[in-house]
């Protein structure tokens, strides 16, 4: 116990990932799991966006940190959901139907996944999805936290321009009432987003979060105060299926790596949710879409730059 | 009578031109437990001469450790309108998935090509079981690539001069185990070089393995993957509830 005592011990400390095959400081991965758990707690985005791609560009084989980082999801969900459900903060009956598309659209992911994966191509068409959702997310998002943030200054309303989408949606068929979001729309929109969410989150190793957060607010117009719980809520169901699809299947889930990441992601997520209440709304979705498209960026980038490696090796 | 003696002298004749080898490893068996960061593998031994010779400065050694074969594909990136995506691939049959090789001086100088390629002594000289139906030009070219992933990850490696050779009778040589070392059976083989000809090898068996918590872990992975599955599921749920109820407490 001397070794925990000491900080340059602790800074050193390795263990060894039993899935993954390799060693990793511990001090690293738990650091990684606090910063994703801030930004989940805060934006009610699982932060797999970011954590996925560090965990691969640490060493870790890219299945591995796919399978894991969906189990610690899961876990900083749990603790960011627990927080908003306090405030009342999540319109359940808008999240069971995200989840029941989110169930759809994850098996169906899985065979897609499994079919770019024999092509060779998954890498390409992640990569090219990162790049367009991202940076699409992210130019909305911050256009529109900025314009809200000018308004205010100027002490004017916000202006929001009536769209198109929002009467496509309007239009569809078979309305419910739904509370909690202040909508009054057909089910069909959020199980179709629930679906894509789910989708994304097998094909991309991310919680759906940072699609459902900008389309239910700015497609859907839900109340912003229930946006964040309501999106984690179907991200804890989404990414505890993924983890099951990914344990019987690829067998990568690694319990080790997880653990490490939870203890750092599920404080986070605490952090996160506390933070958020301390700066406005505007300024924090403005954050979320800087963090957004730098990632974006950095993505596109990859894309056309030459790679360190040309070769890349598949076990048979 | 004295024909006879010489008849069951021939075998000790034919051997006793050359020297013997007496070899061993440190470890033959290496446990990756939680705080694994990599080991050291000690091989030595003693070269025996026959019938008391005296040592001979010619005298050259090679230790070569192996790991378990595994067959791959190897993907080729190439730019396509402005993207780098894979294009290309080549199928390996048997690639050891460690090979170092320990040497008492720089290997071209002590074995002839020939002999080099033989015994697969050198990463050069590795044969990777070519791939079929590609030609010559593109199989050395997805063969470079390969073993160049492999040296970067520290599974191929060689190491020049590492093995010290006392008074020409005792040698002995460190080769460094990496961390992400793959699991299996290895093999550690020892060759006495003179006039650069192997005049004797001998080979130690050695098992890499998980032990205790990690190859619980790694086997309940592979045999129990739906328990596996719920219980990654339930931690996670456990730990975000106990972070939960722990900052409501603290507040």
């Amino acid at each position: 116990m001397t070794g925990l005592a000491n900080p340059s011990n602790l800074a050193s400390m390795h263990l060894y990932l039993p899935i993954a095959g390799l060693s990793v400081n511990i001090l690293v991965i738990v650091l990684l799991g606090v910063g994703v758990g801030v930004l989940s707690g805060m934006f009610g985005v699982g932060g797999g966006f970011l954590i996925t791609p560090m965990l691969i560009f640490y060493g870790i084989p890219p299945a591995v940190a796919v399978a894991s980082s969906a189990t610690q999801i899961t876990g900083s969900s749990v603790s960011g959901l627990l927080a908003h459900s306090r405030r009342k903060g999540v319109d359940y009956r808008m999240g069971w139907v995200l989840v029941a598309g989110g169930a759809v659209g994850s098996l169906a992911g899985g065979g897609v996944f499994r079919l770019l994966q024999k092509s060779g191509q998954i890498d390409t068409v992640v990569g090219i999805l990162y790049v367009a959702l991202l940076g699409w997310i992210g130019l909305t998002m911050g256009r529109e936290s900025l314009g809200a943030l000018i308004a205010q200054r100027r002490g004017t309303a916000p202006a929001v321009p009536p769209k198109k989408s929002r009467r496509l949606i309007s239009a569809l068929p078979m309305r419910w009432r739904f509370y909690g979001s202040g909508l009054y729309i057909s089910p069909i929109a959020p199980f179709l987003l629930g679906l894509v969410s789910g989708l994304l989150t097998v094909l991309m190793g991310v919680s759906g979060g940072f699609i459902l957060v900008p389309v239910m607010i700015y497609l859907f117009g839900v109340s912003t105060r229930v946006v964040v719980g309501t999106s984690l809520f179907q991200g804890l169901f989404v990414t505890a299926t993924t983890t099951l699809v990914h344990a019987l299947t690829t067998h990568a889930v690694d319990l080790v790596l997880a653990a490490l990441l939870l203890v750092g992601s599920v404080t986070g997520a605490q952090i996160g949710s506390n933070l958020v209440q301390k700066i406005r709304p505007e300024v924090a979705r403005l954050i979320l879409a800087v963090i957004v498209l730098l990632v974006a960026v950095r993505m596109a980038l990859g894309l056309g730059w030459r790679p360190d490696a040309i070769y890349t090796v598949q076990a048979l | 009578m004295k024909r006879r003696a010489l008849l069951a002298a021939l075998p000790l004749l034919l051997s006793a031109s050359e020297p013997r080898l007496v070899p061993d490893v440190s470890d033959t068996r290496i446990d990756i437990a939680y705080s694994f960061t990599g080991a050291e593998l000690l091989l030595f031994g003693a070269i025996l001469y026959p019938g008391g010779a005296p040592p001979a400065a010619d005298t050259e050694i090679a230790v070569v450790v192996k790991g378990p074969s595994e067959a791959l594909l190897v993907r080729e990136k190439a730019k396509i309108a402005g993207m780098w995506v894979n294009h290309a691939s080549e199928r390996f049959g048997s690639v050891p998935s460690f090979y170092a090789v320990a040497t008492s001086r720089p290997l071209d100088k002590i074995v002839s090509p020939r002999t080099a390629a033989i015994y697969e002594l050198g990463i050069g000289d590795l044969l990777l079981s070519p791939p079929n139906g590609a030609n010559a030009d593109e199989q050395a070219r997805f063969q470079a690539g390969l073993v160049d992933l492999k040296r970067r990850a520290g599974l191929y490696a060689e190491h020049i001069g590492a093995v010290s050779i006392r008074e020409g009778v005792l040698y002995r040589a460190a080769l460094p185990i990496p961390a992400r070392v793959p699991v299996g059976n290895y093999t550690a083989e020892t060759f006495l070089i003179r006039n650069g000809r192997v005049v004797a090898a001998a080979s130690r068996d050695i098992a890499i393995g998980k032990s205790g918590f990690e190859r619980f872990i790694a086997a309940a992975a592979e045999t129990q993957p739906l328990l596996y599955g719920l219980v990654a599921i339930g931690l996670s749920l456990l730990l975000g509830w106990i972070a939960a109820v722990a900052f409501r407490r603290a507040r």
